[in-house]
């Protein structure tokens, strides 16, 4: 009970800390608008999906034609309405907020599946991209930027569809008769990533005028940011990290070696399959929506780890909730400065500074 | 509840490991397994518990085949205890114990037994530090914290990967005392990889030795750890003893610096007279025979340690006709005799002797520290190197010296 008190405490406080940088950085931007103002817009963006249309529409596939494709139409309420100016709402419901949001949310992807990938190669230098996620992303999104001809679905789906198929690829690369041993899986991942960087290079120099594009999508991006980018990549996330957070009592026994978990009774290679497979895919819906964002993946379980300890039903949520705050807070400095910078750069430019101080005193080892 | 391997071969990367392996375990039992590095001990510890599939036979438990049950069944039956494992990450040792319950938790929702980890706890004696982080204990911590992890499985058959590896002497007796209680408990069975053979025959109720993959026997200590099948096993000199202490046998290794001396050699000793001639001819590697020596005296134990062949007779009685016409036989078979000094005059040692081809007489009244005989002994053998070329009827030393000619 006194670990379930513990649990509840650091989840509750720090999703607290989620909801207060959230809120923080709405004030900030060209116009300034104070706390209490944006918590009421805050609340009265909030909406609930109240009706669903399903329709059928058709996706044009190269070299197969239409493709029947079902749609789904979401009509939202607003159940609350205080009373704010209108413009002050505008700028807080349908500029900041879906920046912010989306933010929040690609951050607790990315830490969630940085989390357990850490776990899961019991290695502290683990991240959600280790094998191949993001480097697929990167092929996908450059590609369908430079040669929308060749990839006709749009950069997002682009990116996604790359992703699983390199988390894929590396995993039928390191499988052998139904056993995919780790190390096998972790020289893999760096080898396809290698090759897909490869790639991605060569799309980068023949992609003439969408360079410039191409690259801010590599940089990591979430100045293009609207409710729509929230509405595919949240329920993805929110179900991702429950299924995962349902492994976390697998994902700790797991730290103690693969042969010692199967003896403490659990399948390991399912285990594994469910653990790959769902933390590639809430990677790559943050991935294809925001590009390659280093180190909120790899920072924050890290930093979260010495805080709560190792037992990954406190991690992470934690780490969620935390890797939300880190990338909310990192956008908030890549916009708020005189010219909007890709938030991957902050990202980096904070964390790996911060990563060297914990190599330097010697936290590290610890993990 | 019996844990029961039949005909079990196991295979690792196209190399076989196991070959033919059968044992038996029941409620209650200890059994060791030993045998040198490499031999498959740990591989059949690992066969047992379903982290190997072996290629044939198969590994009951109570009739049920473990490697086709499901992992969580597996592990409420069989619970195992790793030789070491990754305890990097800083769990406590609540932490690490309460995974010992895995199987038993459902994935949503709290412990049906929620005293068991606390009583896991309490039996490996680990509740003290129950809120230590795993990675701040020592090595005789770790292991009852892994011993705590397995009892929380509360799985009937226990299986242990070299328990006392890595402990010092006092861990190790404390872990094997542990082990040794829990096999008592109803209703389990308790399987120990063991490289120290003293504490595997101090502490099995039966001993599995393993060699090669193979089972070379198994049974009660005392009848599996004798000379030949340590030898056997082990490719190593060792001397079999009991330990006065405790009854049990104990296993000593000798330096390999085994001689060539091809040598039959019989021994006329008694009492305490011969033992460093015993020491010194087992070294030079020649074959011995030895007696008549008392029943229980430091000659006869000195001699089935090394296990050579021994006429006895009752302590306290001079040798009867028997005795002295087995061990006229043993002398008419021999190279060469060796007379203990000191034992010249007891029993029919003066008779024998004469009717030796050729013998010598070592240490007649000279000091018999250990030392003191090495230096005398090592000339013994040079003695009867010289014997052999050419054969004398009596070269007598005493003093210390050896006569060579």
């Amino acid at each position: 009970m006194r670990a379930y008190t513990r649990a509840s405490a650091w989840t509750v406080g720090t999703f607290l800390a989620l909801v207060a940088v959230m809120l923080t950085s709405a004030t900030i931007g060209p116009v300034d608008i104070p706390l209490d103002r944006v918590a009421l817009a805050a609340l009265d963006a909030f909406a609930v999906p109240s009706a669903a249309t399903f329709y059928v529409t058709s996706v044009v596939f190269p070299a197969i034609g239409d493709v029947p494709w079902l749609a789904v139409d979401l009509a939202y309420t607003s159940p609350l309405d205080f009373a704010v100016p209108d413009q002050q709402q505008l700028i807080v419901g349908e500029i900041r907020l879906p920046r912010i949001v989306l933010g929040a949310v690609v951050g607790a992807a990315l830490a969630v599946a940085g989390t357990v990938m850490q776990g899961f190669f019991r290695n502290p230098m683990a991240d959600p991209s280790i094998i191949g996620v993001s480097s697929g992303a990167a092929v996908g999104a450059v590609t369908a930027i430079a040669f929308p001809l060749l990839l006709p679905f749009g950069i997002q789906v682009s990116a996604f569809a790359g992703a699983l198929v390199a988390a894929f690829g590396v995993y039928l690369l390191a499988t052998d008769g139904g056993r995919t041993p780790v190390a096998t899986l972790l020289l893999a991942g760096v080898a396809v990533q290698t090759f897909l960087g490869a790639i991605t290079s060569y799309v980068i120099v023949h992609s003439g005028d969408s360079i410039r594009e191409a690259m801010y999508w590599l940089m990591g991006h979430l100045h293009l940011a609207n409710w729509a980018d929230v509405e595919l990549t949240l329920p993805i996330v929110v179900v991702g990290s429950i299924v995962l957070l349902a492994y976390a009592r697998d994902l700790n026994v797991l730290l103690a070696g693969e042969e010692d978990a199967h003896t403490l009774g659990v399948e390991v290679e399912r285990t594994k399959q469910v653990l790959l497979a769902v933390s590639s895919v809430v990677t790559a819906a943050a991935v294809s929506v925001a590009g390659v964002i280093g180190f909120v993946g790899l920072i924050v379980p890290h930093v979260m780890r010495l805080l709560v300890g190792p037992d990954h039903r406190i991690l992470l949520p934690t780490s969620a909730f935390a890797g939300g705050a880190f990338l909310v807070a990192a956008d908030t400095f890549a916009r708020a400065g005189p010219a909007e910078l890709p938030v991957g750069i902050v990202t980096a430019f904070v964390g790996a500074p911060f990563f060297l101080y914990l190599l330097r005193n010697r936290e590290v080892h610890a993990l | 509840m019996t844990l029961d391997v039949r005909d079990v071969d196991v295979e690792l990367g196209g190399t076989q490991i196991l070959d033919a392996v059968s044992a038996a375990v029941g409620d209650g039992r200890l059994v060791g397994v030993v045998g040198p590095n490499g031999a498959g001990k740990s591989t059949l510890l690992r066969a047992m518990n379903g982290v190997v599939e072996p290629v044939a036979g198969s590994v009951l438990v109570d009739d049920e085949a473990v490697h086709e049950l499901p992992s969580k069944a597996a592990s409420r039956r069989i619970a195992s205890v790793p030789q070491d494992t990754s305890l990097g990450f800083e769990f406590t040792v609540r932490e690490t114990v309460e995974m010992g319950r895995h199987a038993h938790v459902p994935r949503f929702g709290s412990d049906p037994d929620p005293e068991a980890v606390e009583r896991a706890m309490e039996r490996a004696e680990v509740a003290q530090f129950a809120d230590r982080e795993v990675t701040s204990l020592s090595g005789g911590e770790k292991q009852r914290v892994l011993l705590a992890r397995a009892l929380a499985q509360q799985a009937p058959v226990l299986l242990l990967d070299e328990p006392t590896a890595s402990l010092d002497v006092n861990h190790q007796v404390r872990t094997l005392e542990l082990v040794r209680g829990l096999a008592d408990d109803a209703d389990r069975a308790v399987v120990a990889a063991i490289h120290d053979l003293d504490l595997a025959a101090r502490y099995c109720d039966e001993l599995v030795l393993v060699a090669d993959g193979r089972v070379l026997d198994s049974g009660r200590p005392e009848d599996v750890l004798t000379p030949e099948q340590v030898r056997e096993a082990f490719d190593a000199r060792v001397a079999v003893g009991t330990d006065p202490a405790t009854g049990d046998p104990t296993v000593t290794p000798l330096p390999d610096t085994e001689g060539d001396l091809a040598e039959r050699v019989h021994v006329l000793g008694g009492g305490d007279a011969a033992t460093p001639i015993l020491r010194e001819l087992a070294d030079a590697g020649a074959t011995v025979t030895v007696g008549p020596v008392s029943e229980g005296s430091l000659d006869h134990e000195t001699a089935t340690r090394f296990g050579f062949e021994a006429v006895t007779v009752p302590p306290f009685s001079t040798p009867d006709d028997a005795a002295v016409s087995r061990a006229r036989d043993l002398v008419g078979a021999a190279d060469a005799v060796v007379v203990a000094g000191d034992a010249v005059s007891w029993g029919a040692n003066e008779t024998l002797r004469d009717a030796a081809d050729a013998a010598v007489v070592v240490g007649d009244a000279g000091p018999r520290t250990v030392a003191g005989a090495r230096v005398e002994l090592v000339s013994l053998v040079d003695a009867l190197a010289a014997l052999d070329v050419e054969p004398e009827p009596f070269a007598v030393a005493d003093g210390g010296n050896v006569a060579d000619d």
